[in-house]
């Protein structure tokens, strides 16, 4: 096994790790931060049921930044979209043989690359050519859109205009879940590609990507209205009911 | 009305509010009295820095982040899509930066990067993280205190952060560091030592509404009374202060006592519990909400009512309607004893707390109520949504029941009723400039500016429909606008309550 090979198969177990045992945490940490009040913003669903269909709503439609900002929703809804595409695509790498809605998508994930990287530079547009948003732009957010449209132009650079060896390619990826480690093809976009994706994995847990669990555990948009019905009480809270009750 | 000490905005020709470019530091001067030693003393709060500010300051927002989901959660999941940036009625009125949600937000979050992140301890300057200084406390001060609470933000944001946590959260840090605000903490100290945040005592209020009573049966010839401290009444009315004697806010007092009285209800005030406001709640502190909220608990048990029904306050309904249940046990479901005590006293069939217009709805919905609606044929309607009754409560068995019934109940007593622009109104309503903590005169800056969008939407629909009576059901709302619609060439007789107008076209019997 050659160093490259080496290095690369050790760059995504720690990735994996991080990200997975990362995100294991920050879930951890939100699940057992307890929400002492019931702030809904209303008008919020009155049943659990109701409150799924609001969660679904904004996971699946970003229903508050449609009513927010049309041109945030369309650039984000493109650029989310399509990488939720290009992420059941590259499924593929990892099955042998390949679910039949995997094989289903291929053609469509292929050109959501594109809405993908499109959406990301409308994203990145806005922070050079709206004031507010300029206002609020730091280094990190800059750097973040640039890396993910790296990954994607990196990607796409293999499917439209230099093909690596896919074989071989599908040959590592597998062995990577299946520990049983097969050559890395040496091929420039795609050791971009890798590393720059890893790197994402990397940074998760620690960014403001963490706005995907964060959205689930928003107590504005995940409580049921229902105070008046049910009390709502904090163990923090509750003791103090017990000094003066 | 004096005259202004900076610019008033210009009212624009459409019910829109323009944009306005980013004015950096446009509004850096603008600093609320800082609280002096008695009511900080009085609240447990020190009131001086004092040399360790710094790490009391970073140690109780660690102890925030354990406590409270929403902060925890905030501070990480904001993606700087700037999606909130336009959405504060107080950055249209003043186009400061600072006054832009996530530029507020951004206010604490950059402190939490740096000490409790590891991007932030690493490479703070790559990802907006900054040591927590002097200045940056200062900017806490005044920007924390540009914000109405009014959660109008959080509607729009994509994963539903809410600044309004955030400005409590200061807030209470502010606090114990030594660095409160002179109004708020003033009334926090008022309603706990004399029951009231106007700090009206027990007999004055007695006084206040024998003459009341005897103002009523000057005008109507009917007899209807105002009961205070009745025990054994059906339902305790717990109603902002402000209500006993700020114009216009009695005339709704007038108009509730009329309704009961139509309804043959036995009713109470009561002198301990003589305020429903609850400044706890802009201050974040959970504690001090519970201690003012425990009053209401204290006089249902000692006057052994079967109802709580609640009067025209925005933010007293919110901590009523969705805070109360948790905080005293004012509610259904607990199974504790402590609810319980309180649950085997209230009447099952009706919802605890109730608000003034779900009372009244239901009334009219009954046929028990009888309107001559020409009376108020001199007017011609709108209705604010005041934001904490829009964002953070309900009323009635509906999700929106909170729009539709306040507006059921004008419709059902007058005849001229028009909506302001539909994205100003309903969840989308636009803060008054006032609530939260800001209605004091040393802001009346920010008040005036922060007035605007709904200036310009009540401006559209004087200007295309004649309106000319801005109905609410706020205590702030109806003070911050009388004080404020003058600045935009408004008289300030055109602010009232929804209860006014019931009052005025009502029809009585002895």
């Amino acid at each position: 096994m050659s160093a490259l090979t080496a290095f690369y198969i050790g760059l995504y177990y720690v990735a994996a790790i991080i990200l997975i045992a990362g995100l294991a945490y920050r879930v951890y940490e939100y699940a057992t931060t307890p929400a002492p009040l019931n702030i809904p913003t209303t008008p919020a669903p009155i049943t659990k049921l109701g409150v799924r269909f609001r969660m679904f709503r904004e996971v699946v439609f970003f229903e508050s930044l449609f009513k927010s900002n049309k041109w945030i929703w369309v650039f984000g809804y493109l650029f989310h979209f399509g990488l939720a595409l290009v992420l059941l695509r590259h499924f593929r790498y990892f099955q042998e043989p390949v679910w039949f809605w995997v094989e289903f998508i291929q053609p469509f994930g292929k050109y959501a690359s594109l809405a993908m990287v499109g959406g990301l530079a409308g994203l990145w547009a806005r922070r050079f050519l709206v004031d507010r948003i300029r206002y609020i732009s730091t280094p990190s957010d800059h750097l973040m859109l640039a890396l993910l449209i790296a990954i994607g132009l990196s990607g796409m650079a293999m499917t439209f205009v230099a093909h690596t060896d896919i074989v071989q390619l599908k040959a590592f990826a597998h062995g990577l879940v299946t520990f049983d480690w097969q050559p890395l093809p040496n091929d420039g976009p795609l050791l971009v590609h890798l590393f720059l994706v890893a790197l994402l994995m990397i940074i998760f847990p620690i960014s403001k990507l963490l706005h995907v669990p964060g959205i689930f555990f928003s107590p504005t948009r995940n409580q049921v209205d229902n105070p008046r019905e049910r009390r709502h009480l904090a163990p923090w809270a509750a003791a103090l009911d017990k000094d003066n009750g | 009305m004096a005259a202004a000490k900076f610019d008033v905005p210009k009212l624009s020709d459409t019910a829109y509010t323009e944009v306005p470019k980013v004015q950096e530091g446009s509004m850096a001067h603008m600093k609320a009295f800082v609280a002096a030693k008695g009511p900080q003393e009085f609240l447990g709060y020190p009131w001086e820095l004092g040399e360790d500010w710094h790490d009391r300051v970073i140690g109780r927002m660690g102890e925030a982040l354990k406590k409270y989901r929403s902060l925890r959660v905030f501070m990480d999941a904001c993606v700087h899509c700037g999606a909130c940036t336009d959405k504060c009625h107080y950055f249209l009125g003043t186009g400061d930066p600072n006054n832009m949600p996530v530029a507020r937000q951004e206010l604490m979050r950059k402190v939490y990067r740096r000490y409790f992140t590891i991007p932030g301890k690493i490479v703070p300057w790559l990802v907006g993280a900054e040591d927590l200084t002097k200045e940056t406390l200062d900017q806490w001060f005044n920007y924390y205190h540009q914000c109405s609470e009014c959660r109008r933000c959080s509607v729009y944001c994509p994963y539903g952060i809410d600044t309004a946590e955030v400005t409590m959260a200061g807030r209470e840090i502010l606090n114990y560091a030594g660095y409160g605000q002179k109004y708020s903490n003033e009334i926090l100290g008022k309603v706990q030592k004399i029951g009231n945040n106007l700090g009206l005592p027990g007999p004055a209020l007695e006084d206040t509404l024998s003459g009341l009573e005897e103002d009523i049966e000057l005008d109507t010839g009917v007899a209807v009374k105002m009961p205070l401290d009745v025990k054994g009444a059906e339902i305790l009315l717990v109603t902002p202060s402000a209500d006993f004697f700020s114009e216009p806010h009695v005339e709704s007092l007038i108009g509730y006592a009329k309704v009961f009285h139509a309804a043959g209800a036995s009713w109470t005030l009561s002198s301990h519990a003589s305020e429903a406001g609850n400044f706890g709640l802009f201050n974040g502190n959970y504690e001090q909400m519970r201690t003012i909220a425990m009053r209401i608990r204290d006089a249902a048990l000692e006057l052994g009512v079967k109802r709580i029904v609640v009067g025209e306050c925005g933010h007293a309904w919110r901590v009523a309607y969705a805070f109360w249940n948790t905080l005293t046990g004012i509610g259904y479901g607990g199974n504790d004893p402590f609810s319980i005590e309180l649950q085997k006293q209230l009447d099952p069939r009706y919802k605890q707390p109730m608000h003034i217009c779900e009372y009244t709805w239901d009334l009219i919905q009954q046929g028990v109520l009888k309107f001559d609606k020409s009376l108020n044929d001199h007017r011609t309607i709108t209705f604010h949504d005041s934001c904490n009754v829009a964002r953070g409560s309900r009323m009635g068995d509906e999700p929106g029941g909170q729009f539709t019934i306040p507006r059921n109940i004008i419709r059902a007593v007058a005849n001229n009723f028009h909506d302001m622009a539909s994205e100003t109104i309903g969840e989308a309503t636009f803060c008054c400039g006032g609530g939260g903590g800001v209605l004091t005169d040393d802001l009346i800056e920010v008040r005036v500016k922060g007035a605007l969008p709904r200036m310009n939407a009540y401006n559209a629909v004087a200007q295309e429909k004649g309106v000319n009576f801005l109905a609410l059901i706020c205590a702030i709302c109806k003070a911050q606008f009388t004080k404020v619609v003058p600045y935009y060439g408004f008289d300030m007789s055109q602010v009232g309550g929804v209860h006014q107008l019931v009052g005025t076209a009502i029809k009585l019997e002895d």
